[in-house]
């Protein structure tokens, strides 16, 4: 791995990002309607149900966790798309850079774009609302980690589909997380899904963190087996999404999509 | 004179369409090679090969002695690519553009690289432009300018002096006359611009239905076939197999 290439693969999309205005009010716009848009809505049920009585901050807490887990893989498929667009794919592809440097560039980009939106967000809810996300405390870094590589997985998954079967996937990048959401229990416990549903829940990290985010708000302690669930299934679909980038690389030399990208 | 570019009876295979049957040529140091043949011959195909973006279904590609299913990177790191269909990210100024390649290639002394392309061709007053919105003359220059970025020992270029106008297409032929003589390196040239092929190319290669069809020096494969120039030869050859064989 070279650090050199990372870091200029990074510098693409750094000048890019930096050099737009509209883009950097698109990535902090986004995340600040939807927390205030949920702050209300949190306030609104912490005063007229008992569920949420000992924590008003757990809706809001779950949108702006649900919304760091958005924006990161929207992020990372904006990134591969961004090369789609702008005609630039072969050039990446015939620049001597390892898949792994490609996808580490990519990791560490998503998780600065994530963050510049989340960053202003979460200043905006203890003014407004009266909320600290941090009242989560040292289990808040581990479900946001947990998130993002769920977030950067599906970004995998879906830039694998990008490679493979070229630029009509794009339609797919934009839907994954509106797919997966029902079944992340982001603002309701699992047992409020049919039986069925349940199942293909607890297969997914994200039921694990979203209980845990709502446990620790309401129940004041901590379940750490919750969060070792959501990394061990993280660690499960993580390396299934490299392998398959892998698989997806070598599928699209054989079919020529590398070459035919953008048309 | 050293092959820097062997291809040894490479196909591919889409499906069961051939789109490249088993086709062999090298290229040594110091020439260019013209690709030629008509849309949907292979050239494109046999290019996307070279480069790594295509797997063979068979055969062995070789740039500089190192086989390229084996040392795909370290063949990236001494190869590059123009073309008209493929573009640098739009938004960023010129100056970023070739920084982040430069970067991409790990390219030593910068600056000077940057500088030296600069220089060449003639692009320092565009450096802080924004790529996107220089005219087509500008970009192909610049997209020159980023495929020696890395001071490739082989170039592969796809039409580079297509959509030029005379003048600007002129100092682009000139410019990869001189460079390839300074650096010894080897070009391959798919080009439909027959004059560009004539001026340029030591030999060239006939390509159609995925087969070379025909190979030769521009001036013996006109005086075989007894036409008055490369356009002629070029419309005999894609119009009839048979009228040759």
């Amino acid at each position: 791995m070279s650090l050199t290439r990372i870091y200029g693969l990074f510098l693409r999309h750094f000048y890019l990002i930096t050099r737009s205005f509209p883009r950097i009010l698109d990535l902090v716009y986004w995340p600040s309607i939807q927390i205030t848009l949920w702050g209300f809505i949190s306030n609104f049920f912490a005063t007229h149900t008992t569920y949420y009585n000992n924590a008003v901050g757990v809706i809001l807490t779950c949108a702006i966790l649900y919304d760091f887990l958005f924006r990161t893989s929207i992020g990372f498929n904006m990134l591969f798309l961004e090369e789609i667009w702008s005609r630039n794919f072969t050039n990446l592809f015939i620049a001597p850079m390892r898949i792994g440097e490609i996808l580490t560039s990519l990791v560490i980009t998503a998780l600065i774009r994530s963050l510049i939106g989340l960053v202003p967000a979460i200043l905006l809810t203890s003014p407004l609302f009266g909320i600290s996300i941090l009242d989560l405390g040292i289990f808040l870094f581990f479900l946001f980690l947990s998130l993002y590589i769920f977030g950067i997985t599906l970004g995998i998954l879906v830039s694998s589909g990008l490679l493979r079967f070229g630029p009509s996937f794009e339609n797919i990048a934009w839907s994954t997380m509106f797919l997966l959401a029902p079944f992340g229990c982001i603002y309701y416990p699992i047992e409020t899904l049919p039986e069925i549903f349940q199942k293909i829940a607890y297969v997914l990290p994200l039921v694990y963190i979203f209980e845990e985010a709502r446990n620790i708000l309401i129940n004041q302690t901590v379940n750490v087996e919750n969060v070792y669930y959501a990394f061990m299934w993280n660690a499960f679909y993580f390396s299934l999404s490299i392998g398959l980038f892998y698989y997806s690389f070598n599928a699209a030399k054989k079919k020529g999509t590398l070459i035919n990208m953008g048309e | 004179m050293k092959n820097l570019i062997e291809v040894k009876n490479i196909k591919k295979n889409y499906g069961k369409k051939e789109a490249v049957k088993g086709i062999s040529f090298n290229v040594e140091e110091d020439e260019i090679l013209g690709l030629l043949g008509p849309n949907g011959s292979g050239k494109t195909t046999t290019i996307g090969m070279l480069l790594g973006l295509l797997k063979p279904t068979s055969g062995q590609i070789f740039i500089n002695n190192l086989k390229l299913e084996e040392n795909r990177i370290k063949i990236l790191e001494m190869i590059n690519f123009i073309s008209p269909y493929i573009e640098l990210p739009k938004k960023l100024t010129v100056r970023q553009n070739l920084y982040v390649y430069s970067k991409l290639y790990k390219v030593k002394n910068i600056k000077e690289r940057i500088e030296y392309l600069s220089e060449k061709l003639r692009i320092g007053e565009l450096l802080n432009s924004i790529t996107g919105e220089l005219s087509s003359g500008q970009k192909n220059r610049v997209s020159l300018a980023k495929a020696l970025v890395n001071e490739p020992k082989v170039l592969l270029l796809d039409e580079p002096t297509a959509s030029l106008d005379p003048e600007v297409g002129d100092f682009v032929r000139t410019f990869l006359e001189e460079y390839k003589k300074e650096k010894k390196i080897s070009i391959l040239l798919a080009s439909h611009n027959m004059n560009e092929v004539t001026r340029l190319c030591k030999s060239v290669l006939m390509m159609k239905n995925g087969e070379i069809i025909d190979q030769g020096k521009p001036e013996d494969l006109i005086t075989k076939h007894g036409r008055t120039n490369l356009e002629e030869v070029f419309l005999k050859l894609s119009r009839s197999k048979s009228e040759f064989n």
